[in-house]
Parts: structure tokens; sequence; C-alpha cells
């Protein structure tokens, strides 16, 4: 059973406890192509639904991961400084960007489930 | 994530490798008014690496080529419109130059081959940016009519095989290729069809042109690929490996505002044609060359892994804003973010201090000498 949830961005959404982690969908990086460069927030910044999260670059061009839900960004996944291609190799594990406190659980209500991604996926094809 | 949007893609045009594209899983995209492949499964970092190893093959034919005939004076004639030296060129020999203006600005930036006569006729072959064959054809039809013709090879591919193991897989297809000097180009006749096979390229490496008819195309593409040193490359790899060799792209690093010497080409305007002039543009261009232009395209290595991309702003040292990004990516080979722009006099040279603002952070870069890559080109 997927606890994901999925944005029409395609971001995937993991719900910990009050705590959501954030990544880009393996459809997402598909496209994105050889991811050479992530940028991070700061540890501690605030961000409303729909703000700026990270920014991802691939070799042609940058790209903006918007934050789904808001809340307080209590960690970053450091590790992709160094080796930003975790985000190909495994976008939906290693890869993630964020972590974020959730100012409102519900706020994940209105996303799509795995199933409902998936169908989001064949009608936008 | 944001999503690139698409252009409306029933206007666009298909060169004659577009099935073969498809087959090989490419990516499409509109660019310069065609559907082009952007990157096939392998992914650009791969492409790029696999032709600067061995071999990458690029559709090309979405580029311009047109003849143009005279009965005579005809080299002489194109000078009027460029400041390389036409004249000078051997038969079979060819020259990068670029079309400019009254101004000094480029028109376009285009390839130019001096063949042997044909049927009492100077013929000279010219290959030009896809974006600009629209304003090209047009602005040489006009300059030389009366005296010359100009006529676009129409029904044609353009097929590049670039990297260090292209000589020695065309020449197991057309032998007469091997011995062909870098910068030069050949007629040959395969099955009654006249192909046009050039040494030269764009990715800094080694490598052959190849303009064939269109029906020809697809099959002579498959026969090189079917070698295990011969990858497809799109055109995300053919940008990666023009940037890395330093090597300028119409509409990003140079257009009808920048000079040839303004963009670091002055290596492609001859002693002759500096001493005479002559040229579009020639008042600017020889002021440029004898006291330095105001600004200069230099190559920029950003300190991070971040690039910068077409557009970002440079600073000095000091803050001052002094210049912009024209072409920024990823280098593959580099393994790291290679940038071209242009930069004030006075900031040119090799280790300046520069900075470079991306999302409203200012990185350290500094000026470096070009290209990022060495060229290895055939002697």
């Amino acid at each position: 059973m997927s606890t994901l949830r999925y944005t029409k961005d395609h971001e995937w959404i993991r719900l910990d406890g009050e705590t959501a982690t954030i990544g880009i969908t393996n459809y997402a990086q598909e496209q994105l192509g050889d991811v050479v460069f992530v940028e991070l927030p700061e540890v501690g910044k605030e961000v409303a639904a729909g703000d700026e999260a990270a920014v991802v670059e691939s070799v042609k061009a940058a790209s903006e991961v918007y934050a789904p839900v808001a809340g307080e960004v209590v960690e970053v996944n450091e590790a992709l400084t160094d080796a930003p291609d975790k985000v190909n190799e495994d976008p939906q594990g290693d890869g993630w960007f964020v972590k974020i406190k959730l100012a409102d659980k519900s706020a994940l209500d209105g996303l799509m489930d795995e199933d409902a991604y998936k169908a989001f996926l064949e009608e936008s094809a | 994530m944001a999503q690139a949007r698409q252009t409306d893609e029933t206007a666009l045009q298909r060169t004659p490798l577009h099935a073969l594209h498809e087959r090989l899983g490419a990516r499409m995209v509109p660019f310069a008014g065609y559907e082009m492949p952007v990157q096939y499964p392998a992914g650009i970092m791969a492409e790029h690496k696999h032709t600067r190893a061995k071999a990458g093959l690029f559709d090309v034919s979405h580029m311009g080529q047109a003849w143009l005939f005279a009965p005579d004076g005809l080299a002489e004639l194109f000078e009027r419109l460029v400041p390389g030296d036409i004249a000078g060129l051997g038969e079979g020999r060819m020259r990068y130059t670029q079309l400019t203006t009254a101004d000094g600005g480029i028109i376009d930036d285009l390839m130019v081959t001096r063949m042997p006569n044909a049927g009492g006729r100077e013929r000279l072959f010219v290959v030009v940016n896809a974006s600009r064959k629209a304003v090209d054809l047009p602005h040489i039809a006009s300059a030389i009519e009366g005296k010359a013709e100009i006529s676009p090879w129409e029904n044609r591919a353009l097929i590049a095989l670039q990297g260090p193991a292209a000589a020695e897989i065309l020449a197991g297809h057309i032998p007469e290729a091997v011995d062909m000097a870098f910068m030069s180009a050949r007629e040959i006749v395969r099955d009654g069809e006249t192909l046009l096979v050039s040494r030269c390229g764009y990715t800094g490496e080694d490598g052959f042109e190849i303009s064939l008819p269109a029906a020809m195309a697809e099959a002579f593409a498959e026969t090189l690929l079917a070698h295990e040193e011969v990858e497809p490359a799109g055109l995300g790899a053919r940008d990666s490996l023009r940037l890395e060799a330093g090597l300028c792209l119409y509409g990003e690093d140079i257009d009808e505002t920048t000079s040839p010497v303004e963009a670091g080409l002055r290596w492609s305007i001859g002693k002759r044609r500096r001493e005479e002039g002559g040229f579009p543009g020639a008042e600017r261009i020889m002021r440029e060359i004898a006291e330095g232009p105001s600004r200069r395209l230099v190559g920029i290595k950003p300190e991070g892994r971040a690039p910068a991309r077409h557009g970002t702003a440079i600073r000095s040292a000091d803050g001052e804003e002094i210049g912009v990004v024209t072409s920024g990516g990823f280098g593959p080979t580099v393994e790291g973010p290679v940038t071209m722009g242009y930069v004030a006099a006075g900031h040119e040279a090799p280790g300046t201090a520069l900075g470079l603002v991306v999302r409203g952070k200012t990185l350290e870069a500094h000026v470096v000498k070009l290209p990022f890559v060495p060229h290895r080109y055939a002697k």
C-alpha cells in the first residue's frame, strides 16, 4: 500500500506523522533528463503551498520544484549537493529533496493517490 | 514542477530522418521550425561523452544548404557579404565566416566551400543556420542579383558524424573520405547521386558532414549506426559539445547587434580582408580590430556546480554589472558548469574574478581561455 500523494506538477509527498517528504516523480526525472545540480532551501524556511521549494538543473535547463503544501522546512537532502544524479537513479527514494513540517495535515487531502496520478499521466500523455 | 510548454507542432517541418528518430526513441522538440530530436534514450550526458570518446551521429538536415553559381568572379562577389577570405580558398576548401550587416552585426554565421567549376561556372556551397535561412538566402540573392545565382539544395539531408572514430568508420563506406584534410569538401557519386562530404563539424572533434539526397538518408544513417562505435546524438548533446568547444550559437552568443570582433571571431577574418575591408560593417569591424571592442565574449567558469544560463547578469569583483551570459550549461566532459558571455572591456583577461547572479545569489566565477575542452580536429 503506497502512502504517497502526487501533484499535477509531478511532485510526490510522503507523510510521516506531521512531516512530509517531497520529491519529484519518476516521470518528472525522465522528462528532465540528467540532473546536474540541485539547489535546496535553508532549513527553517517557511513555505506556502505553491512556493519554490527547490530548483533542479538538468544539462539543458533549470526547473522549479514547488512546495505542494505549506509548512516549515525541517530537513534538506544534503546528499544531492555532491550526487545530484540520485534524482535520476532513485527519484522516489534517495532522490528526495526536502522535509516539511506541515502547517495543516488536511492539505494533503486534495492531492492524488497513486492510481489517480497514473490516470492523470495517461490522460496527459 | 514546471513543465516546458511546447508550441504548436502542426506547422513544424520534418527532416528525412524523422521516422528513424522515432524508431530510435528520440524525444522530439520544436526547433527553428522543425521537429527535431533533442535526445535519445541514452540521454544528453551519455550522447555527449560518447561523441567525445567514439562517434556521435547527428541529424542536421534542418540547416540550409545552397549553391551559388556565376560565370566568373564568384568568390570576389561573395566577399562583399562576408569578412572571411573566400577568394583565397582553394578548390574543395571551406571556411567559417559571417554574413554581416552594414553596422557590423552578424546576420548569420555560415560555412562557405569553394567547389571546382562545373559546366563552365564557378561554384560556392554554403551551409547556414536553420533559424536564419529564410533571412540569409534572400539577403544573398539580392546582393548578387544579375551577377550570380543562388539555388537552395532541396530535398537533401545533412548528417554529421563527429568524434575520434568518425574517419575510420566513414572510410568503410566512403573510402575517398579518409585522406581528406580538415575544412575540405569533396563530391562523391554513389548510385548515380551526388554526395557532398565535408570534413568539418561543430563539436570540437574531428568529423564529417555528409549532404545526400533525402531518399538515401535513412539507409545511410542506419549503415553508420550499425557500427558499435556510433550512437545517435541529439540537439542537446550538440549544444553542450559546441559550448565546451567555445563555439558560438546564433541567436544566443551572436546576433545582429554583436560584431565578429566582439564575439571573438577575429581569427575568421583573414589578413588581406582586415587590410582591404570591402565587406558590410567594415568600418566598425576594422575599428574594433585596431582599438579593441567595448565588450568581448569570454569563457567563464563558475566555481560551484550551479550552471548559469542565457540571460544571467555578470558582475565585476566590485559588484558592478558588466555583462550578460549568452550560453551556459553543464559540460559533461568538463564535469562542471561552463558559460560564455559578454563582459565590458577591461574584464576579459583570463583569471579575472566575476560574479554570476543566479536566482538572486551572486556565484563566484572567473574568466577562462576558450575552449573549455581542447579542439581535436584532424591535421
